[in-house]
């Protein structure tokens, strides 16, 4: 299978172009909001479109390991950025949601959090990207070894509770939250059968040598 | 929108009215699509005139009556409502119309008529949301008062606001207001108005009976299931992103001293 890579000596600049280019859309927006082009509604239109961002890099980063396993595309280089994206995204749409959308009146914060399931999904999920950001450094890599890879199968579970936490969020059903529910579970599913497609692979591996 | 003169009255909130601007461009209405732009974006081949509304059910006197019957024989007024909705955001919003009270008077409900179940028209070439793969809500949109409320004075068949007809998507040509409810109960585009003995169906009820009441009063101390209702964002009071803080939500919007006896002795934690 031919295998695709970007040549070791671009690989820094262009993850930095990632950064640069995964952040643009939220500066974007803030910059619209300011100016009054986000609608009637600014707050929860910013609000809403961090969280889709946030969502849309969740989905990116666990996309590698299938893109590699499938299609021979290797974009590991690039996967700590995509995640660490989605956090910062996810950073910014719970800060807009505590203080322009909630105005720090934490009385109705913890009585949303408490009470509400898609918002306890979308704090799970916070919670649980934590540590995974903080382990993102090869320092973390090579102190925990083989349990940094069990830790980071938690984007698995927090993939879910973002989609969830959008998808409990809205009034009707549309074509939308499908899009992003097949996906996820596109995702998610590809998980469980990725055992077997790597031993099929390997068995056709031996039979070719 | 055409201009349309109506006569002020009492019936005005002394709040700051919304900017047309964001009354007109942010807006529900499935038929035109579920984003908040959608209706104004979309809606601009939906053809409001001519119209007729059908009267009938429990009266005396069924009758279609067409729009410029409806415009010369009803004295209208412009009366400043607030309007939340059950999204928890609100608006001001200087509606032009006439109460419903005169026109059920005028087709003499029978007294076994108990409740009113309004429709909203049916045009899939004329409404992108009524056509295609995946659509949000069974079609018609259907809706329905108590008798009681319907004839409250309050209740207003709105058909303009800033003194100009109804935009296609605020409702053209014809539409409900009850300013004590919440907005989904504010039925746009009506063709058909029925008495009847049992309570209607209402679209949002029948889709998420667990969290839309036929009754639907605004009331901060009954949540949504999903999101409280205690306190709400004024739509335009935020410049740009900042400064919008929430405000409190107040019984029936605001109406309770005018509207609060429709439901004495009724647990409105049950009937929400």
């Amino acid at each position: 299978m031919a295998t695709f890579a970007v040549p070791p000596r671009y690989r820094a600049a262009s993850v930095w172009a990632l950064y640069a280019l995964g952040l643009l859309p939220g500066f974007y927006a803030f910059y619209l909001g300011i100016y009054g082009g986000l609608g009637a509604d600014p707050v929860r239109e910013f609000e809403h479109r961090l969280g889709f961002w946030a969502l849309r890099f969740l989905c990116l980063g666990l996309a590698v390991t299938p893109l590699r396993d499938l299609f021979g595309t290797n974009l590991i280089a690039y996967r700590r950025a995509l995640g660490l994206i989605a956090f910062y995204y996810v950073l910014a749409h719970f800060a807009v949601y505590l203080t322009l959308d909630r105005g720090l009146i934490l009385s109705s914060i913890l009585g949303d959090i408490l009470k509400r399931p898609y918002i306890m999904l979308g704090m799970a999920g916070l919670l649980m990207l934590i540590p995974l950001a903080l382990t993102s450094n090869r320092w973390s890599i090579r102190k925990l070894g083989s349990r940094w890879n069990t830790l980071h199968k938690l984007a698995y579970p927090i993939l879910l509770a973002a989609v969830l936490h959008y998808v409990l969020s809205i009034k009707s059903i549309t074509l939308e939250p499908v899009i992003y529910l097949a996906i996820v579970t596109a995702l998610v599913g590809y998980r469980v059968v990725r055992p077997r497609i790597m031993d099929w692979k390997r068995g056709r591996r031996l039979l070719a040598r | 929108a055409s201009p349309l003169s109506a006569k002020p009255s009492a019936y005005r909130v002394d709040e700051k009215v919304t900017s047309k601007q964001d009354a007109t461009t942010y807006n529900n209405f499935y038929e035109f699509g579920t984003g908040k732009a959608d209706p104004a974006q979309n809606s601009a081949a939906f053809k409001p005139l001519p119209w007729t509304i059908t009267v009938g059910g429990l009266v005396n006197k069924p009758q279609t009556i067409d729009m410029e019957t409806i415009l010369k024989d009803f004295p209208m007024e412009e009366r400043i409502y607030r309007m939340r909705c059950v999204e928890a955001w609100s608006m001001v919003i200087p509606w032009i119309g006439f109460p419903l009270s005169a026109l059920l008077d005028r087709v003499e409900p029978l007294g076994s008529a108990k409740y009113v179940a309004f429709e909203t028209v049916v045009r899939p070439k004329e409404m992108p949301g009524q056509s295609g793969f995946f659509q949000p809500l069974d079609w018609p949109y259907v809706e329905g008062l108590r008798l009681d409320e319907a004839r409250h004075p309050l209740t207003l068949l709105a058909t303009g606001l800033y003194g100009e007809t109804l935009p296609n998507q605020n409702g053209a040509p014809i539409r409900l207001v009850t300013p004590w409810k919440y907005g989904f109960k504010g039925i746009k585009s009506i063709v058909k108005i029925t008495l009847t003995e049992k309570e209607p169906p209402s679209t949002w009820n029948r889709l998420a009976p667990q969290e839309y009441g036929f009754y639907a009063n605004v009331n901060p101390a009954v949540d949504h299931p999903r999101w409280s209702q205690a306190t709400e964002r004024r739509i335009g009071e935020a410049s740009g992103l900042f400064g919008g803080a929430r405000m409190n939500t107040l019984p029936f919007n605001g109406y309770a001293d005018q509207v609060a006896g429709l439901y004495a002795g009724m647990d409105l934690r049950k009937f929400y």
